[in-house]
């Protein structure tokens, strides 16, 4: 397979772990900085983080749930005209 | 003076106009120079009232300056610049001048001191916007074309009536901060609500937007939207009801655009979303709160259009909107793809972008008045913004699979135009201070700090986790999710439809009724009066004389009673 660099299979194994290495630094960060909290909620340690994680499930989730009720096919107005 | 003779948005309308009839290079440089010169005045036209007159016995202010129109115009200019620089190669001889005559409206509505010149230049808007979608040609934009302009002109007769009953309850067609405190007030707030997109009557906008051309849904994204924005900033400021209307409005959008297929549709639904935010700013209504909706709707309308724009690079590449049909083209777009990315960042709120020096004014704003859930619900809606707008649209649209698609990246004035917006969103995320001087407030917010700048890393870098981890279940599909424009384009046709087989039904059994009635009129006749009927046969002379014999009986027994 020649394709382009971005898309080989190392390239992608090399992406995860970066990413995976930038999520532990953005953690470990909150030891370095000055906290600047303005409610005692966002001083539990990782606030951000695993609110962040948990709200995107959430909403992941419940857009789920939401579709499952309507959701219909792409031509339900029966007037899309392919990708025009 | 210069302001005393020339109006920025009637400049950039004029410009439109003159544009319909030109081509080649004039056309290029009426486009161009009509936006940069209405830019130019609006930076240099002095605070206060410029324009003023009397119509119908009431003051009217054409054009009025002060801190917060100065930014709205001035961006709304910049926007017409790069929308048409982008649209250059639009073949279409309608779109463009339509669009001059859409942003220089939005320019006029921003300068209006009065609500009788920020009503003419409202419904102008609606006309222009209204051609923009149409210069698409295809019949599915003429006909959401014609449902837009429907909800707009509704929109535009309840901020009439409002209008009116304010004028003529005040005395005064100023345009000043309203209560809502009489119904007029209620109907001005109700259609201003319609511009920005406000649920139930938001439809409008993902159904109309996406249909418009590659270069058209550019303008279509900045101005409608935003001189809501900004007449809410001006009318409404403070008025807690906004916060939880702006905050619904940002989860529907998040919502509708992570079940959204359509590639422009995601867009559009990150427009409510986005306008979610400033007017839940509006609605916290402390001066810094106030800051960061007018910033948000300035760096907004660059991330967005430069969204939009490689959005419409791809459409105009490949002929594809849905994400099902798209991917893998980073390969041999990548400039369109580094575009498109620097917008998804911008959109997202990363440092070093324009979306974090904004955004994060109305949060903390948020925080400083303590105002927990409202501060919550943002958090969890900037988290939600990078997983529909900031992962999804790229990832989808540039990466996901190899659908096998080899575009090349657009012709140089698109590129131009992208490249244009991407370096003022990077940039203004970085050297943050002009756009902190222009806003109506002095700003009293550092965004840069350790503290701020890792706290948004994480949710941000948290929220990539969880997209990634999850998606199985954002796989797409070929499918839509009903909107609000259900209820006016199927229910009510069926509603309709029902009614009249209710009618039909209804008219057959009558007509059986009545021919029934009819028939047994005409057999009781027959049988009296027929020619075998009783008061018709040949009677005899006896039976004659015997029935005058007992009526003149009967007669004498009357008479003696």
């Amino acid at each position: 397979m020649n394709d382009h660099w971005l898309a080989r299979p190392t390239t992608v194994r090399l992406l995860w772990g970066a990413f995976i290495a930038a999520l532990a630094l953005t953690v470990a960060a909150e030891f370095v900085v000055e906290h600047e909290a303005q409610f005692t909620l966002e001083r539990v340690f990782g606030f951000s983080a695993w609110y962040g994680l948990l709200a995107c499930a959430a909403l992941i989730l419940f857009s789920k749930g939401l579709g499952a009720f309507f959701k219909r096919p792409d031509d339900y107005y029966g007037e899309q005209d392919g990708d025009a | 003076m210069l302001s005393a003779v020339l109006h920025p948005g009637l400049l950039v309308i004029a410009g439109g106009l003159a544009l319909a009839a030109c081509s080649g290079r004039l056309r290029a440089v009426i486009a161009l120079g009509a936006p940069l010169a209405a830019a130019a005045l609006v930076v240099a036209a002095p605070d206060g009232v410029l324009w003023s007159g009397s119509y119908l016995g009431f003051e009217i202010v054409p054009y009025s300056v002060d801190r917060l129109s100065r930014l709205f115009a001035l961006i709304f200019a910049v926007m017409a610049f790069g929308g048409a620089l982008f649209a250059l190669k639009q073949p279409s001889r309608l779109e463009l001048p339509a669009a001059l005559v859409y942003a220089g409206s939005a320019i006029g509505a921003t300068l209006a001191g009065d609500v009788v010149t920020l009503f003419v230049f409202w419904e102008l808007m609606a006309v222009g916007s209204t051609l923009v979608i149409w210069s698409a040609a295809t019949p599915s934009a003429y006909r959401a074309s014609m449902r837009y302009m429907a909800i707009h002109l509704l929109g535009g007769v309840v901020l009439l009536a409002g209008i009116a009953g304010h004028v003529s309850g005040t005395g005064s067609a100023a345009f000043v901060r309203f209560a809502l405190d009489t119904p007029a007030h209620w109907l001005i707030l109700a259609g201003f609500l319609v511009n920005a997109g406000t649920p139930p009557l938001s439809a409008w906008l993902p159904d109309a937007y996406p249909e418009a051309s590659w270069s058209g849904m550019v303008f279509l994204s900045a101005f409608t939207t935003k001189t809501a924005v900004y007449v809410l900033l001006r009318g409404f400021p403070g008025a807690e009801l906004l916060i939880w209307i702006g905050l619904f409005m940002v989860f529907y959008g998040i919502i509708y655009a992570l079940l959204e297929n359509d590639m422009r549709r995601i867009l559009a639904y990150s427009i409510v979303n986005q306008v979610g935010f400033m007017v839940t700013g509006v609605g916290i209504g402390t001066e810094a709160a106030l800051n960061g909706a007018a910033a948000h709707a300035f760096t907004h309308i660059l991330y967005k259009a430069l969204l939009i724009m490689s959005a419409g690079s791809v459409l105009y590449a490949t002929g594809r909107r849905k994400c099902s049909d798209l991917g893998g083209l980073f390969r041999t777009m990548p400039f369109t793809t580094i575009c498109g990315a620097v917008g998804a960042l911008s959109i997202s709120s990363f440092p070093l972008t324009s979306g974090f020096v904004s955004k994060s004014l109305t949060i903390q704003a948020a925080g400083d008045q303590q105002l927990l859930a409202v501060w919550l619900l943002l958090g969890a809606a900037s988290a939600g913004v990078f997983l529909h707008a900031g992962i999804k649209y790229p990832w989808f649209v540039f990466f996901q699979k190899d659908s096998g698609l080899r575009p090349p990246d657009p012709p140089l004035s698109m590129r131009l135009g992208m490249a244009l917006f991407a370096v003022l969103s990077i940039g203004l995320g970085v050297f943050y201070e002009p756009l902190y001087a222009l806003l109506p407030f002095a700003v009293d917010y550092v965004p840069y700090t350790g503290w701020h700048v890792v706290s948004q890393l994480q949710l941000l870098m948290f929220s990539g986790l969880a997209f990634f981890a999850m998606l199985p279940l954002l796989r797409r599909t070929l499918t839509i999710t009903l909107d609000t424009d259900w209820t006016y384009r199927r229910l009510a046709p069926a509603l309709v439809d029902g009614l009249a087989a209710a009618l039909e039904m209804a008219g057959a059994a009558l007509a059986r009724a009545a021919h029934a009635l009819s028939g047994g009129i005409v057999g009781f006749v027959e049988r009296h009066h027929g020619i075998e009927g009783v008061l018709a046969r040949t009677w005899t002379t006896g039976g004659m004389a015997l029935w005058v014999a007992l009526m003149l009986a009967a007669y004498l027994l009357v008479y003696y009673l």
